[in-house]
């Protein structure tokens, strides 16, 4: 399907770059470009985030549309006989790093590495009934130690491989989907955007940092002064191993999410324009931290009513992310027509 | 003899599990109909390639086995859930550590799939818990065509990586190639180079393949251990990559001809080759069951060292490919020279080689 297409199109390339929190470059240089043709301005700011500003007609409030742009990943501790010790950047899943492929991001340029791990004939039984400790994992990057500390440095980032495919119809899979899903749905709101009148003031920000500290979510926030937030992440997908209650459904469109992260009045809002439009979507019930952006925008300034649009996902924090593309075509609809039908004088 | 790294990546890229090794005896049978002397195949699959003889100095010609094995270790499709996902056990010995998050080509057509983990999020107090392959599905997104069955193989794409090679299968991808390589000229002595089939489940092919070929001697290729990353304690590294062709003393399949590894050693300090020893005790090859056929066949085993075998990237240095296809080059010229009467008996004491 066509739309399936662009949106695959868009997820391939942007999952494609790398952007560990901290070394964001490469996501703002693409997108900057995809932005600057679906707004009036893009700006940066101190801490990196990307923001792209598009004017209501007539003007109005401000709503801020946040996703971010950062990815969980490896940084560069120690180089031994070779090969490089590394500490999590986010919260990156020890147990699927062995035998994966990676790239470590030097000075000098991208070398490809794999995370070594010891062959199971040389492990005793008790060894081979444990996940793979920290301190047991190395990056192999296939060259001499001289020629590593030549390139090398303690600090470099290190990202994971692994390229973006169709799975089955409707489905995508590859490392990052988390959350390059939710920049493509930012991407594909504006494009419907283009069409469609709209009062209020709509800022894209691609924040930073989110795996770390959600830091590009209080500063962006902050400078941006919305009205209304609303957070664009990941959730997880029901899938064996994830009870029913742990996770949602996928395929049924995006997870509007409700509780004390979330303004109820935004909820309702974007429950009653899913209806009327006739989108699919589920309930996420979030007892506490919504662990997204969402958490850093409600409590910035004075406060911000807070709304939450989730992807499920499978495999979360895995090289094997997978995601819907319906999801994400349903959920830039959603959005679009939410942001269309905001009144000038609606207040949550 | 230069090394033809195009038939390696070729190999490693080609798809086989034990039992399914069709697409990669295609290729081999491919590059080698025009130089066999004779080629035929068995009922297991295993294929034959026969070099006769040119310049032998004893009449009749020391016959020696050659063996490589196509077969790589994998999974196999259980059933289709109904909610679409795949139940599938391994073929071959797989740790299920380096499963989840995985992705995976499976049957015929390559469906792409991924190995279902559920998110470290979620786990609590299971996050010290290695989930046996039993626990483990593969999402294909819904995809149709998938049967009881098929093959199921790690997706990876050969290529360079550092100063190494990065690709699937090396075992025994590598000593399919070496082998093939070989196999482009005639020696002194008969050959008969074998692509063993389903060597990762016991030595299956290798079992008939020698019964039929009724070899003097025989060599075994192989992609092996090297476990040469930083350790607390380090007994071995079993081989390591970059010093040269392991050759082996002893593994748990086999005792190995301590006269046939004397004549690979001999052979490779004549002509400055490097090499190294595999560490006793570790792994097993078609040797294993090569050397009990018939009353026995004098065997000794030739490895490229390889990191993450049984894994879904391995590595291997190109170096080691060439100086392993060098020696075996000069060690088959030097058997030549050697009268099979002499290695129908083994004496208590080890022969020197001949002269």
């Amino acid at each position: 399907m066509a739309h399936d297409d662009t949106a695959f199109r868009l997820l391939a390339e942007l999952t494609g770059l790398s952007g560990v929190s901290g070394q964001e470059e490469p996501l703002r240089t693409a997108l900057r470009d995809h932005l600057a043709s679906r707004v009036d301005r893009v700006r940066t700011d101190a801490l990196g985030n990307l923001l792209g500003i598009k004017h209501g007609q007539p003007a109005g409030p401000r709503l801020l549309l946040a996703a971010h742009m950062d990815e969980i990943g490896l940084v560069v501790t120690q180089i031994e006989g070779g090969f490089l010790r590394f500490a999590r950047v986010g919260g990156a899943d020890l147990r699927v790093l062995p035998a994966q492929e990676v790239t470590v991001h030097t000075a000098q340029g991208d070398l490809p590495g794999v995370v070594a791990s010891r062959p199971p004939h040389v492990l005793g039984p008790e060894e081979r009934r444990r996940p793979f400790r920290q301190a047991q994992l190395f990056i192999d990057l296939g060259l001499e130690e001289a020629q590593v500390r030549e390139r090398v440095q303690v600090g470099d980032f290190v990202s994971l491989r692994q390229e973006t495919v169709r799975l089955g119809q409707a489905f995508a899979t590859g490392k990052a989907v988390d959350n390059r899903a939710s920049l493509v749905v930012l991407l594909r709101t504006l494009d419907h955007l283009q069409t469609m009148a709209h009062a209020w003031e709509v800022v894209a920000l691609a924040t930073v940092q989110e795996e770390i500290t959600l830091g590009g979510a209080y500063t962006g926030t902050y400078s941006v002064r919305p009205h209304v937030g609303i957070a664009l992440d990941v959730t997880f997908a029901r899938q064996p191993g994830v009870a029913d209650e742990e996770g949602v459904a996928w395929d049924r469109g995006p997870a509007i999410a409700l509780g004390p992260n979330i303004h109820p009045r935004v909820r309702e809002r974007l429950v009653e324009t899913a209806q009327r439009h006739e989108i699919p979507y589920v309930e996420e019930v979030l007892p506490g931290h919504s662990g997204t952006d969402a958490w850093a925008i409600q409590v910035t300034r004075s406060g911000v009513p807070t709304g939450l649009l989730s992807l499920p996902i499978r495999n979360m924090h895995t090289p094997g992310e997978t995601v819907c593309l319906r999801d994400m075509e349903r959920t830039a609809r959603l959005l679009a027509h939410f942001i269309a039908e905001l009144e000038p004088d609606w207040t949550p | 003899m230069a090394f033809d790294r195009r038939l390696l990546e070729a190999l490693s890229n080609a798809r086989g599990i034990p039992g399914q090794e069709d697409a990669v005896r295609s290729l081999l049978q491919e590059a080698l109909a025009p130089v066999a002397d004779a080629l035929h195949t068995d009922s297991l699959g295993n294929l034959f390639v026969h070099r006769t003889a040119e310049g032998q100095t004893v009449d009749p010609p020391l016959r020696v086995m050659i063996a490589a094995h196509m077969d790589e270790v994998g999974g196999m499709v259980l059933k289709v859930n109904e909610d679409g996902t795949v139940k599938f056990r391994n073929v071959g010995g797989l740790d299920p550590r380096i499963l989840p998050g995985k992705r995976v080509r499976i049957g015929p057509q390559g469906i792409p799939g991924v190995v279902l983990v559920r998110p470290i999020h979620l786990e609590r107090k299971d996050r010290d818990r290695v989930p046996p392959i039993q626990e483990l599905v593969i999402d294909t997104g819904g995809a149709q065509g998938i049967r009881p069955g098929d093959m199921i193989t790690f997706d990876t794409r050969f290529e360079p990586l550092g100063s190494l090679w990065k690709g699937k299968a090396f075992d025994d991808r590598v000593g399919c190639a070496v082998l093939a390589a070989l196999l482009q000229r005639r020696y002194p002595c008969e050959v008969v180079g074998v692509f063993t089939v389903q060597e990762e489940i016991g030595l299956r092919g290798a079992r008939v393949a020698a019964y039929t070929v009724a070899p003097h001697v025989a060599l075994v290729l192989e992609g092996t251990i090297a476990d040469d990353l930083p350790k607390d304690r380090d007994a071995s590294p079993v081989t390591q990559v970059g010093r040269g062709p392991a050759l082996s003393l002893m593994d748990r399949s086999a005792s190995l001809d301590r006269r046939l590894v004397a004549l690979l050693v001999e052979t490779a300090r004549a002509h400055g080759i490097p090499y190294q020893f595999k560490e006793p005790g570790r792994g097993g090859t078609d040797a294993g069951a090569i050397h009990l056929a018939r009353e026995g066949v004098p065997s000794a085993v030739v490895s490229v060292p390889c990191r993450y075998i049984h894994a879904p990237a391995s590595l291997l240095h190109p170096q080691d490919v060439a100086h392993t296809l060098a020696l075996m080059t000069k060690a088959l010229e030097r058997l030549g020279q050697e009268d099979p009467r002499r290695w129908r008996t083994r004496s208590i004491h080890p022969q020197p080689p001949s002269e």
